[in-house]
C-alpha cells in the first residue's frame, strides 16, 4: 500500500473540473484509489464522492493507493495533484 | 413599466422581446413493475443513449464555447458512471420493484440534496448538474422533449434556471440576453453570459408568468436591471447608452492597434488618467497608448497610515508590468486642497486650493517623499515608468527635487538595489510655471498641462463654487495661449508637452492642440476611442 499527504493550493479547491480530470486519472490504474478528508474517506474513481468531500483551498487530503500498479499509480497522482490543484 | 432588480453576471444593454422559458414539468409516476430485470434494461439503453448526447453536447460546446466551457458535459459523462449513482438506482428499480422514472427521480433527488446542503457557493450550483444528467435520462425514458426556444428573432430569455445543457442547445444568435430567477455567479449561464459577452441577471425577482411572453424588455446589465414594457424614457435612456457601447465596440474594431495619425501625416499619442491599479483593466479594454497621468494619491487616500514602500512598490509595479513596455506616467503624491488624509495632520487652512498641497509637502516632508521615490525607482525595473511632479512653481523646486532623488538613487545603489534612469516630468498647472516653461524645460524630460488648476488658476474662478459657473470659459483665451506658449518654450528644448485635464478630451479643441503641438493627450480612458477618431479625421494641411 502507498500513501501520501496533499495540501490542495488552487484557490478554488477540488472543483469540478479537476475532480473529474482527477477521477479520469485514478480509473486509468487497477488499483483501489481512496481519498480521506477529515476522517472521511471515498473511492477516488467515484466523480460523486471525490466533489463530496468539497475539499478546500489549504486543506489536506490523505491518498492511499492498493493494487498491483500502485507505485506508478501513487507517483502519478501525486504529480497530477501537484500540477493542477 | 415594471422594474426588477438581479444580480449583474455580466454588463451591457440588451433591448427585445421576452421568451420566458419553462421548463417542462416532469411528472414522475411511480409504477410497479414485475420484471425488474427487463426494467434495468431500459435504464441501461437511456443511459446510453444520454452519453451519446452528451458527447455531441461536449462537441458542440468545444466549437460554439470554448473547452472551459465544454468541460462541464464531460463531467456529466462521468456523473453518468458514477458507481454510487448506479448502484442508488439500481437498488431502488430491484429492491422496490419500481420504474426506472421514479428511481433515477429519486436519486437526483439524493444526491442534489447532498451538494445542496454542503457550506460552499460552488458545490451548492451543482445540485443543477446532478438535475440535469437526471431529468435527460427521464426525457430519454418517458420520449419527451426537453423545452426549446422557437422564436424566430432575438429574445431576452426569462427562466427560473438554466441547465449547462439547455443554455448550450440555445441558438447565440436569437439570444440577446438571460434573465434567471435562480443561478449564482458560478452558474453555467452566467459563464457562458460573459463568454458570449451578452448581459445577464441572475437572482432576478421576477414573477415568471407566460403573459410575459414577447412583451417588450430592457436588461441594464451595468446597474443589473431588467425593466419591462420600460417607458418611453426609460426606453430612449437605455438606447442612447446601449447605442454608445456599441460605438465603442464599433470604434475599438475599427481603430485597435492603428496610429493616431491625422489624414496628412501629424501624429499624437493618446494615455489615459487613472486612479486606482483597479482602471487599469479600463486602460486596456480601450486600447490607450499608455497612461498619461496615474493619480498616486489613493495609494494614500485608501490608507489609514502611511503607506510603506514595499506597499507603493507592489501597485507601481503591478502598473508597469500591466502595461507591458508602454509609457506608465506616476504623478507623486497630491495630497492637500480637497483631498484630504487624516494622519497627514494638516492644518486646516483658508485656501487650500493655493495652500500646503501636493509638491509643497514633499519639499517640506522628504521622508514622506523619499518613500515614495524609492518604490518608484524600485518599480521602474518592471516596466516604461516615469515620473511627474505636481504643482510646480519654480525651478528652484525643480533642482530641490532633483537632489531629494539624487540622494534616493544613490541610497538604492549603496543597497546594491537597480533601478532605470526614467523620465522624468513636471505638471504645468500653475500660471507661474507658464511663465517660467523655457527654464523649466532645461530641467525636465516633459511637462503635462493640468488644465483643470491652470484654468482656475489664470481665471481666479474657484472650480467647486457652482456660482460662478457663469463667469467661468473653459476655452478662455488665456488659458489657450498659455497651452501654445508652453508648447512653444518647450519644443525649444526637446521637451515634449502633454495635456493631461479635462480640455485634453474637449473634442472641439483637438484640432487646436494638434495645431499648437502638443504632443500627448491624456484623458479618461472611456474618452480614449472617440478621441483617437477624431484625431484621425483631422486633417491639419486645410
Amino acid at each position: 500500500m502507498k500513501q501520501f499527504n496533499y495540501v490542495i493550493t488552487d484557490p478554488e479547491g477540488i472543483h469540478a473540473r479537476p475532480a473529474g480530470e482527477f477521477v479520469k486519472a485514478a480509473k486509468s490504474f487497477a488499483s483501489d484509489v481512496n481519498i480521506t478528508k477529515d476522517g472521511k474517506t471515498v473511492s477516488a474513481k467515484k466523480i460523486f464522492g471525490v466533489m463530496g468531500l468539497a475539499v478546500k483551498q489549504g486543506q489536506e487530503i490523505t491518498v492511499t493507493v492498493e493494487g498491483a500498479d500502485e507505485d506508478t499509480a501513487a507517483a502519478e497522482l501525486e504529480a497530477f495533484l501537484k500540477n493542477n490543484l | 413599466m415594471i422594474t426588477c432588480n438581479g444580480k449583474s453576471v455580466y454588463g451591457g444593454i440588451a433591448i427585445g422581446k421576452i421568451h420566458v422559458m419553462a421548463k417542462k414539468e416532469q411528472r414522475i409516476v411511480r409504477r410497479s413493475v414485475d420484471d425488474t430485470e427487463t426494467e434495468m434494461q431500459r435504464f441501461e439503453a437511456a443511459k446510453a443513449e444520454a452519453q451519446n448526447q452528451l458527447a455531441e453536447l461536449y462537441d458542440k460546446a468545444m466549437t460554439e464555447v470554448g473547452e472551459a466551457n465544454a468541460a462541464i458535459f464531460e463531467i456529466h459523462q462521468m456523473m453518468l458512471d458514477d458507481d454510487d449513482y448506479l448502484d442508488s438506482i439500481n437498488n431502488i428499480i430491484t429492491e422496490q420493484s419500481v420504474n426506472a422514472e421514479f428511481a433515477v427521480a429519486i436519486t437526483a433527488d439524493n444526491f442534489a440534496e447532498m451538494f445542496s446542503s454542503m457550506d460552499d457557493a460552488y458545490m451548492k450550483e451543482r445540485a443543477a448538474d446532478v438535475k440535469d444528467i437526471s431529468e435527460r435520462i427521464i426525457r430519454i425514458l418517458t420520449g419527451s422533449d426537453s423545452a426549446d426556444m422557437s422564436s424566430e428573432e432575438p429574445v431576452i430569455i426569462l427562466a427560473d434556471d438554466l441547465a449547462p445543457s439547455e443554455t448550450v442547445q440555445l441558438n447565440k444568435d436569437l439570444v440577446l440576453s438571460f434573465v434567471t430567477v435562480h443561478g449564482s455567479t458560478n452558474s453555467h449561464t452566467a459563464i457562458l453570459a460573459r463568454t458570449m459577452n451578452i448581459p445577464a441577471l441572475i437572482g432576478t425577482n421576477v414573477e415568471l408568468s407566460p403573459d410575459l411572453e414577447g412583451k417588450l424588455a430592457v436588461v441594464d446589465g451595468f446597474n443589473g436591471v431588467i425593466y419591462i414594457e420600460p417607458d418611453s424614457e426609460t426606453l430612449a435612456a437605455m438606447e442612447k447608452r446601449r447605442d454608445e457601447e456599441l460605438e465603442k465596440q464599433r470604434l475599438l474594431q475599427e481603430l485597435k492597434g492603428k496610429e493616431n495619425i491625422t489624414k496628412d501625416g501629424k501624429s499624437v499619442l493618446v494615455y489615459a488618467n487613472i486612479g486606482n491599479v483597479k482602471d487599469l483593466a479600463y486602460v486596456l479594454q480601450n486600447d490607450a497608448g499608455g497612461i498619461g497621468l496615474f493619480r498616486s494619491e489613493f495609494v494614500y487616500l485608501e490608507s489609514s497610515t502611511y503607506p510603506t514602500e514595499e506597499e507603493q512598490y507592489r501597485i507601481y509595479k503591478k502598473a508597469a508590468e500591466t502595461m507591458a513596455g508602454k509609457r506608465v506616467i506616476i504623478r507623486t503624491l497630491d495630497i492637500g486642497a480637497d483631498k484630504q488624509a487624516d494622519y497627514f495632520n494638516l492644518d486646516k487652512e483658508e485656501n487650500p486650493a493655493m495652500g500646503l498641497r501636493a509638491i509643497r509637502i514633499c519639499l517640506t516632508r522628504p521622508e514622506i517623499f523619499k518613500t515614495q521615490l524609492r518604490a518608484l525607482y524600485r518599480a521602474s525595473k518592471h516596466g516604461k515608468l516615469a515620473i511627474m511632479y505636481p504643482m510646480i512653481t519654480s525651478v528652484e523646486e525643480v533642482k530641490r527635487i532633483k537632489a531629494i532623488s539624487a540622494e534616493v538613487k544613490a541610497e538604492l545603489t549603496a543597497e546594491g538595489i537597480p533601478y532605470n534612469d526614467i523620465e522624468e516630468g513636471i505638471m504645468i498647472e500653475t500660471p507661474a510655471a507658464v511663465m517660467m516653461s523655457s527654464e523649466l524645460a532645461k530641467e525636465v524630460d516633459f511637462f503635462s498641462i493640468g488644465t483643470n488648476d491652470l484654468s482656475q488658476y489664470t481665471m481666479a474662478i474657484d472650480r467647486q463654487n457652482p456660482k460662478l459657473d457663469e463667469f467661468f470659459d473653459p476655452h478662455h483665451p488665456a488659458v489657450l495661449r498659455m497651452i501654445e506658449m508652453v508648447c512653444k518654450n518647450a519644443h525649444a528644448e526637446n521637451t515634449w508637452v502633454g495635456i493631461c485635464g479635462e480640455l485634453g478630451a474637449d473634442l472641439e479643441l483637438t484640432e487646436q492642440f494638434l495645431r499648437m503641438g502638443v504632443d500627448e493627450l491624456s484623458v479618461s480612458p472611456s474618452c480614449v476611442l472617440p478621441l483617437r477618431d477624431k484625431i484621425r479625421s483631422l486633417d491639419l494641411s486645410k
